[in-house]
């Protein structure tokens, strides 16, 4: 695990098995998810793979109708939207993700500050399987 | 910062022209950018001849993705006679021909051109809506195109977290509608230049026409309301805090300040020019301001010497009616939570303390996207010089305005001051 390099596809890989993991920067501490190979504090770039423990709280959410042609070909659509948020995680840094379990067509309903765990949605197969990172409330 | 910037000599204004921003079956970009240049040399009181021009830099964003041609500076060139002269596109999304500007302002300012072009342009209209979304999802960070969000997506969210943070809420998004949509009335280039209250009317003729219920709407609030009227596109970001899909093409002479007056007697002067750049949604400490706009903001003043309040009018980047009130805000202009406030009580309309977004702003005058930067000195342009007719401000002794850009999810964000003297 130590040896993969800390960029977009160490991260899409550690998604695929369930893993939400960031860099910590040996030097000064800091971590970011997903990974950076250069710490943006202290600049350096001695890094060290940080599991995320997955639980955090929502702080920005929207429902969207119309989506990209891959959320289209997941069912949703206008009258089905799906909702997208940004996640503070307990671990203090915060990450862009798919929410589940809320309903879309009510937003009132959902709530910033909501505590979230994380799932991830495991899309395709073969060559074209993706996982997307997602949460969903407590 | 090591010690304050400065230009090494003074740069000017000296003529501004667009094409009508719209969505066009029958015109090109490369026939759109010819209307804007033509206008451009007509506002030059003391003319120009085109073979006076140095350089030319372009602003442009989807083209290689929407017109599968990416080298459009030459195109462009050759289109208005300027070849062998230079010709540089530049890149920043929808900040594209904002940066134009502001390397238009280096070149002469280094000393190295007297006279220089730069303007922007786009052709988006002829794709789909779908394709239109995922080109300018180019713009945004690939973490949040994989976690499903688009820009009115983005902007959704932003104004989520402002709502929680501020206590604000939809109907003070829909004052930043309703003042757009009244200031795009007045400007004949725009690519919706009707009210909110005219379109209730034109619904309701239709409908008249038709047959069917004749719809009621107390007042426009109560339209914006109307899920039928008004739908959810990314919420809380419905069709009316949107921007369009437009075409169009926007340009600005520029020239060293030493020969400004030889093209007219009323140049503007660029005293202020700032540039940021800035984060993802995920990494931004806060997502109620723009880190880019703040920084870009601090650069522009400090050049100019001028504060907030010392600018009088300014066209912001209202891509979303979210993002028109954390412009003013980060500009200085009104406090951080504030701003929705200024706009509920009019500061921000056309006859306000602060006029924002005279012409309209991207929301009605449209959205080229590498058209809008130069688009927005456009407006200013005519402000400052009192050409600006119907929505002319009637703030006296008008001497100082700005323009905000912004690209992709506030990864590029510029400001620019202008000043008459």
């Amino acid at each position: 695990m130590e040896l993969r390099p800390f960029n977009d596809i160490s991260y899409e890989r550690f998604l695929s098995e369930d893993k939400l993991m960031g860099s910590r920067c040996r030097k000064c501490g800091v971590v970011s998810v997903p990974p950076r190979p250069i710490c943006i504090k202290c600049h350096g770039s001695e890094m060290e793979w940080v599991d995320m423990k997955g639980k955090g709280k929502l702080v920005a959410f929207t429902c969207i109708a119309i989506g990209p042609p891959f959320m289209i070909k997941e069912g949703y659509d206008r009258r089905h939207p799906y909702v997208s948020g940004v996640v503070e995680l307990e671990e203090g840094v915060k990450v862009v993700a798919r929410i589940e379990g809320v309903d879309g067509t009510k937003p009132e309903t959902i709530r910033i500050g909501t505590p979230v765990r994380i799932e991830f949605l495991h899309r395709g197969g073969g060559e074209d399987s993706m996982t997307f990172l997602a949460f969903r409330p407590l | 910062m090591r010690g304050r910037r400065k230009l090494g000599r003074g740069v000017a204004v000296v003529g501004a022209g667009m094409s009508k921003f719209g969505m066009y079956s029958d015109k090109d970009s490369k026939y759109l950018f010819a209307e804007a240049f033509h206008e451009m040399l007509s506002t030059v009181d003391k003319g120009i001849d085109p073979k006076d021009i140095d350089a030319l830099y372009l602003g442009n964003f989807t083209n290689d993705f929407f017109v599968h041609q990416g080298h459009w500076g030459p195109i462009v060139s050759d289109l208005l006679g300027l070849t062998p002269k230079p010709a540089t596109r530049t890149e920043g999304a929808c900040a594209s021909s904002a940066l134009a500007f502001r390397e238009g302002v280096f070149a002469i300012a280094s000393g190295f051109y007297d006279v220089v072009l730069v303007g922007g342009v786009e052709e988006m209209s002829k794709r789909s809506t779908e394709e239109v979304t995922q080109g300018l999802a180019m713009a945004a960070s690939p973490y949040e195109v994989k976690a499903g969000f688009t820009f009115p997506g983005v902007f959704g969210a932003i104004a989520t977290a402002y709502f929680a943070k501020y206590g604000a809420n939809r109907e003070h998004l829909m004052n930043v509608t309703i003042k757009s949509h009244n200031n795009a009335r007045l400007n004949p280039k725009a690519q919706f230049n009707v009210s909110i209250r005219d379109i209730m009317n034109q619904r309701i003729e239709k409908v008249r026409t038709k047959g069917g219920p004749i719809p009621v709407w107390k007042d426009e609030k109560e339209f914006l309301r109307d899920p039928e009227a008004n739908p959810v596109v990314a919420w809380p970001m419905h069709l009316y805090d949107c921007c369009p899909i437009s075409d169009g093409a926007s340009c600005v002479l520029l020239a060293a300040e030493k020969i400004a007056r030889d093209f007219t007697d009323n140049p503007l002067y660029v005293v202020g020019i700032g540039q940021g750049s800035g984060k993802g949604l995920h990494a931004k400490e806060d997502l109620t301001y723009f880190e880019a706009t703040r920084y870009a903001a601090r650069e522009a003043y400090g050049l100019s010497g001028l504060k907030p309040e010392d600018v009088q009018i300014a066209e912001v980047h209202d891509c979303f009616s979210i993002a028109e009130i954390l412009h003013i805000e980060d500009l200085g202009f009104f406090k951080p939570g504030e701003g929705y406030k200024a706009v509920e009580e009019g500061l921000t309309r056309l006859n306000g303390s602060k006029p924002i977004n005279t012409s309209g702003g991207l929301k009605c005058k449209g959205h080229p996207v590498g058209a809008t930067g130069t688009g927005q000195l456009v407006e200013i342009w005519k402000q400052l010089r009192g050409e600006a007719g119907e929505r002319q401000v009637p703030i006296k002794d008008l001497r100082v305005g700005a323009t905000q850009s912004l690209g992709g999810t506030g990864g590029t964000c510029t400001l620019t001051i202008l000043e008459r003297r």
